[in-house]
């Protein structure tokens, strides 16, 4: 049990941390998130009751907390690539990397800190602003099992682009070239699944529609596409009726099942890649001998 | 201690470290010396678990470092040659970082901190910022850092590199102090009087390949093949030039560019054989005033064998 403790309270999360939070700038910068979030809360809230004919209803009060889950969902997108994708190549041009590991740290626990050390401020922002979600409640229009929804969402995508950083930044030696990569991932997750989307949607559509309209078989390009779209699949879950398209493919399954797995597998299989290539020579050298 | 037996390492084509040998026993100084990019510092990350050879094995008090790497890094303090701080860190918690992360309890850390910064003379930068300290000082910070789990090895890379005079001699006395709390050290250097110094045996390493190992008297044998004799005469220098000539031993006779009667000669006989040509030399009326054996300066063989670098 304290061995696996350890994984995840160890002193280089402690120092990650500490280093982390120690700066005015933190500070600074969760104040001015939330500054925004509220200002741009209030507007809406003003705009919707004074502006419209009608007062702020709970269709409204729906329509705030999308915007605060979906504008929330693009900065957890637009931050954590940068926040990890320095994390081993950063201590690698710092030279600290080689001391880090001669010590007794296990790849494990370095990896698996860096990951939680470098997500701890997003995640500090995003439990900052929950209050935010209680102005919504105030109004009605959305369930707290919808906020607890949003919230495990927003935390897998953070893990899995979080993930996918820690993992190009083991694997590039250069902190620039690693960010750039995990942006361009994380770009590919939000536009380009989409685009793959409406091509194999369309394409699917034209070969396989029968004379009666309906589409004949099983075609799960267009769900696959789409599950691995983060943006898509929350507002799916805002709004079923996304779903309906998919279904018109074939696919029956809900989009959250699939994106809650196929995330899974990316967070599980970057940290794995991650671990076994923090020391790699010295492993696979040990794990080719014992082959 | 550290045991090494045909250590190899490949980059490609590129052979940095070629079938290294070393036995080096609990308690020793070891100086490893060689120009850069000798394979000292492969053979250092090597040790330090951080690179795998090519081929052949390491051991660290029975550890195989590519096997047990995990118990290889419980024995050692590794200090590379280039390092970086942890800026934002004061310098005790950069030592506790450390010792947080060797496994030292908290207790325990608290106790030797303060002995380690004495020892290393930055007990008054106890609560600096490790960014605002020199690069000397960074240098003795490092060395503290990689004795916190108090290591029975040190596997040192290039620790004097880039330090003044003084933070030279500075760094010499904390080794020396070491070196009496019995650890065993492997230190590295390009610069060979720094080392033979301080150092119980000293590897010459060059293009991956150890070409000298022992004490220092046994690398100037091994290394010097030939010595040179400084033989001055009263008069006849034509004869006695002829004289040494005709010696099977003598590889060449130069005059002496100052002074007129002085002869260097190169020569590679044993010691007998030189007792012999001094004897044949009297024997033939040679006036010899003086008949020495010029002192050989092992900086001056070792920039000898590696001048092919330059």
């Amino acid at each position: 049990m304290d061995r696996f403790m350890s994984l995840f309270i160890n002193p280089v999360l402690n120092k990650e941390v500490k280093l982390r939070f120690r700066t005015f700038k933190s500070f600074l910068g969760l104040f001015f998130y939330l500054l925004v979030c509220g200002i741009a809360c209030l507007a809406f809230i003003y705009i919707e009751s004074y502006l419209s004919y009608d007062s702020f209803t709970a269709t409204d009060s729906r329509n705030l907390f999308m915007v605060l889950g979906i504008g929330q969902l693009g900065l957890i997108l637009f931050m954590t690539p940068g926040l990890t994708a320095g994390a081993i190549s950063g201590e690698r041009e710092m030279q600290t990397l080689n001391i880090l590991l001669t010590t007794q740290q296990s790849s494990t626990s370095i990896i698996l800190s860096k990951l939680f050390s470098s997500i701890a401020y997003l995640f500090l922002m995003l439990i900052a602003s929950l209050p935010l979600y209680s102005i919504v409640f105030l109004y009605g229009g959305v369930s707290p099992e919808m906020v607890m929804i949003t919230f495990s969402f927003h935390l897998l995508t953070m893990l899995t682009i979080g993930s996918l950083g820690i993992m190009f930044s083991t694997l590039i030696r250069r902190t620039m070239v690693a960010t750039i990569t995990t942006y361009g991932v994380m770009v590919f997750l939000v536009v380009g699944t989409l685009i793959l989307f409406f091509i194999s949607l369309r394409f699917v559509m034209q070969q396989y529609t029968g004379p009666s309209g309906v589409t004949q078989g099983n075609h799960y390009l267009p769900y696959v596409a789409l599950m691995l779209n983060p943006a898509a699949t929350l507002f799916s879950i805002y709004e079923p009726t996304v779903e309906r398209s998919l279904q018109s493919a074939g696919v029956n399954w809900d989009l959250w099942k699939g994106f809650i797995t196929s995330y899974s597998i990316i967070t599980i299989f970057s940290l794995f890649v991650s671990i076994i290539r923090l020391r790699p020579s010295t492993q696979l050298k040990s794990r080719k001998k014992k082959g | 201690m550290i045991e090494i037996n045909n250590l190899t390492k490949k980059y490609g084509s590129f052979t940095a470290l070629n079938n290294l040998n070393l036995s080096i026993d609990k308690g020793t100084v070891f100086g490893f010396v060689g120009p850069n990019g000798a394979g000292k510092s492969t053979t250092f990350s090597i040790l330090a678990t951080l690179l795998a050879p090519t081929n052949g094995t390491a051991y660290v008090n029975g550890y195989d470092v590519t096997k047990n790497p995990k118990q290889v890094r419980k024995h050692i303090g590794y200090m590379p040659d280039f390092f970086g701080v942890y800026d934002q860190f004061k310098v005790h918690e950069y030592l506790d970082f450390y010792g947080a992360s060797y496994g030292v309890p908290s207790n325990e850390r608290k106790a030797i901190i303060p002995q380690l910064l004495e020892l290393v003379n930055l007990i008054d930068k106890k609560d600096s910022y490790v960014d605002v300290l020199s690069r000397g000082m960074k240098q003795r910070l490092c060395l503290a850092r990689a004795l916190i789990h108090d290591p029975e090895v040190l596997i040192l890379d290039e620790p004097a590199s880039g330090l003044d005079p003084r933070a030279r001699i500075e760094m010499r006395g904390i080794l020396k102090e070491l070196k009496n709390m019995e650890k065993t050290i492997i230190i590295s250097s390009h610069i060979l009087p720094e080392l033979s110094e301080m150092c119980d045996y000293l590897g010459i390493i060059e293009h991956g390949n150890l070409i000298a190992s022992g004490n220092v008297g046994q690398i100037e044998n091994q290394l010097q093949a030939q010595k040179i004799l400084n033989i001055q005469v009263k008069n006849n220098i034509e004869r006695t030039i002829a004289f040494f000539q005709e010696d099977p031993n003598v590889l060449q006779v130069e005059r002496d560019e100052k002074t007129e009667l002085l002869l260097h000669v190169s020569y590679e006989g044993t010691e007998d054989d030189q007792i012999e040509l001094l004897r044949k030399a009297v024997k033939n009326e040679i006036p010899i005033l003086t008949f020495t054996q010029k002192q050989s300066n092992l900086e001056d063989i070792f920039m000898e064998i590696t001048k092919g670098d330059e």
